[in-house]
């Protein structure tokens, strides 16, 4: 029988388990009803999840708010649309890609690892100068950043066409694809979570002198967490552009930031399960008054919200969710198996979110 | 000669515009932490206060009719009751939550208001003329400048001045600098928490509005983004000129005016339309030379 201490670090990769088990569940019961526009929205939704657990990496485990995750979205986006799309549509819109480039025809899959690659190394670069920085000075180099991003791909006419969006991307990714993506940032997120330097990280976030007065490298591993960030981010963008078929940098600026960070707030920033949750209720909440825009009938009475309502909405949610609990549904506690009763509770071992 | 005075007062017009935004942004950081992203979305909401509530294309105006002595002192009652009534809603019951939560909420309070207004005025932007005499332009050391860009400096100005007047002379400001100060030790010592921050947004609120008239003014245009654009930029202006400063959010937001005219004008054609690039490479250069912010305060030094 191991202590209780190995007994704990364990269990904490059930972690993992169960929000894969919910988001099998979630898919499986989507695929069952066999509706199209179900298996869209689910699919999108799992993209989300993707992207807000990569934001949570960063965010979630050091305590400083990015705005400039959308940004290392954008170029994932955009890379694999490089690399995937046929070299005749290439050579008609975005002319200006060098040789090598604009003749590549690859695969789909080493296109979305290659991606995040390329997303992480950016990440690599630009927190090494930003974070430097810490509190809001660094919030806003990291927004600076993504208004760098946001007006180079805006521009930029013969790379990326610029505002007239790329289109004709492969569309493969439905809720299966996502899913499996989904997991493998859940899985990969435990992992640096409860690995030394994710530990280390999270004593930073929760006061930094103490943390550097026992002796932790702060900069190391924030830069560490944010390019393991930058890879499921830049995923995430690939995956956005193939479930969408069309690019555009509009989508990746400040809508897709607060969408992702309001994500994660509302679901609880100090945990990967809030993370999860966030999406998953925005998203099945967004949905649900989506249709009730267009009207359901109850009986003979036909019902529809007025247009514009389900963002105003959405927006008074929010507030409340924050006001009613400010740290978020899951009050930043991990879904984990116990150790003696062995059944799915609540983590007491609550952490602050700063 | 010539093009310099030119340059100068297209500089200083955008950066009083930037200026008054940040002001409103840091009045508010000052005395409870937030960082106010609803503030874009106040501006709107006066920019379409001077217009009849209606879908159709062409605005009338409501508001906007008064006469100016009026309509200025209205508008800016009326950008002040937004904010004080968004406190009252929102940010009041979240005294107790982290800053993260409150910015958070602040995006939603936005994000409310803005839809709001896209339902009862609908989606497309909106001509307005208020006040069209005022784009003509006049000469003044040897530029013509519109006449409406020398009114904008010296209402910048006149702001300025009065809000330093306000914050030195009035027991309010003193109680206002006080918990911008430290806010703990000011309600210690007997500052009552709940006027200073009603305060603090009925400033904020007034501020927005006067942007949202010089803007209004200067576009000829209501839309509802317009107020985004203008608050992302003061927000990076009170981060320069060092969160909590007023003068230093001020100095910033001229400075990036500046920058930001200058770089038009200067860049290389082929370079041009990345401008912003450029901007905000040189906020990020700020950032990591100053950190605390350009011109900081001896508060802003963290404590242990």
């Amino acid at each position: 029988m191991p202590d209780k201490h190995t007994q704990n670090r364990l269990l904490a990769h059930s972690t993992p388990l169960i929000l894969a088990l919910i988001l099998l569940t979630f898919v499986a019961a989507v695929a069952l009803t066999g509706d199209r526009a179900l298996a869209r929205m689910a699919a999108e939704t799992l993209v989300r999840v993707t992207l807000v657990v990569g934001l949570w990496i960063f965010v979630g485990n050091s305590g400083v708010i990015s705005f400039g995750h959308a940004g290392y979205m954008a170029i994932g986006a955009y890379c694999s649309a490089w690399l995937t799309l046929k070299p005749q549509a290439k050579a008609l819109f975005l002319p200006d890609l060098p040789a090598w480039l604009a003749s590549a025809e690859w695969h789909v899959f080493p296109a979305a690892i290659a991606s995040g690659l390329l997303a992480a190394f950016v990440a690599l670069v630009s927190g090494a100068a930003i974070l430097r920085l810490s509190g809001i000075a660094a919030s806003i180099a990291t927004f600076a950043f993504l208004a760098i991003v946001y007006t180079v791909y805006s521009n930029w006419e013969g790379v990326t066409g610029a505002t007239s969006s790329v289109v004709g991307l492969t569309r493969y990714v439905g809720p299966w694809v996502a899913l499996a993506w989904a997991v493998a940032a859940i899985v990969a997120a435990n992992l640096y979570a409860n690995s030394a330097s994710g530990l280390a990280l999270r004593a930073t976030r929760e006061d930094e002198v103490a943390a550097r007065a026992s002796g932790i490298d702060q900069y190391r591993h924030r830069l560490l967490s944010l390019v393991i960030s930058g890879f499921f981010t830049g995923v995430a963008g690939a995956l956005f552009g193939h479930s969408l078929g069309v690019l555009n940098p509009d989508s990746f600026y400040l809508g897709i930031t607060f969408i992702a960070l309001a994500m994660l707030v509302v679901g609880g920033i100090g945990s990967l399960s809030g993370a999860v949750t966030g999406v998953l209720v925005l998203s099945l909440l967004i949905e649900a008054l989506v249709r009730l825009e267009q009207g359901v009938s109850i009986g003979a009475a036909a019902l529809a919200l007025p247009s514009g309502a389900q963002e105003i909405l959405i927006g008074v949610v929010m507030i409340l969710v924050l006001i009613l609990r400010p740290a978020g549904l899951t009050g930043g506690a991990e879904f984990r198996l116990r150790a003696r009763t062995s059944r799915l509770s609540f983590d007491q071992e609550q952490t602050t979110t700063n | 000669m010539n093009t310099l005075a030119q340059l100068f007062f297209d500089a200083a017009s955008l950066g009083g515009i930037y200026a008054m935004a940040a002001l409103g942004i840091a009045l508010i950081f000052g005395v409870m932490n937030l960082v106010n992203f609803a503030h874009g979305q106040y501006i709107a909401f006066c920019v379409f206060a001077l217009i009849v509530p209606s879908t159709d294309a062409v605005a009338v105006v409501f508001l906007g009719r008064a006469p100016a002595f009026l309509l200025i002192p209205l508008l800016l009652a009326v950008g002040a009751a937004a904010a004080v009534a968004s406190e009252y809603a929102v940010f009041r019951h979240m005294r107790k939550a982290t800053p993260v939560a409150m910015m958070i909420s602040s995006f939603a309070l936005g994000f409310v208001i803005q839809n709001a207004l896209l339902a009862t005025y609908g989606g497309r932007p909106k001509a307005i003329s208020l006040w069209p005499e005022l784009n003509t332009p006049v000469t003044v050391i040897g530029a013509s400048v519109p006449l409406l860009q020398v009114i904008v400096i010296l209402t910048t100005l006149i702001v300025v001045a009065g809000l330093a007047l306000l914050l030195k002379k009035t027991r309010i400001g003193l109680e206002m600098r006080a918990a911008a100060e430290n806010f703990t030790m000011a309600r210690l010592l007997g500052v009552r928490a709940n006027v200073v921050i009603t305060g603090a947004f009925a400033l904020s609120g007034a501020l927005a509005a006067a942007v949202a008239l010089i803007m209004a003014t200067q576009t000829g245009v209501a839309d509802v983004r317009m107020g985004g654009q203008i608050m992302l930029v003061a927000f990076i202006a009170t981060v320069i000129g060092g969160l909590g400063s007023l003068p230093g959010a001020v100095a910033a937001g001229f400075l990036i005016g500046a920058a930001s005219v200058l770089l038009q004008a200067y860049l290389p054609l082929d370079a041009r339309p990345f401008r912003d690039a450029f901007l905000y490479t040189l906020v990020i250069v700020s950032l990591l030379v100053r950190p605390q912010g350009l011109f900081v305060p001896s508060s802003a030094k963290p404590r242990v």
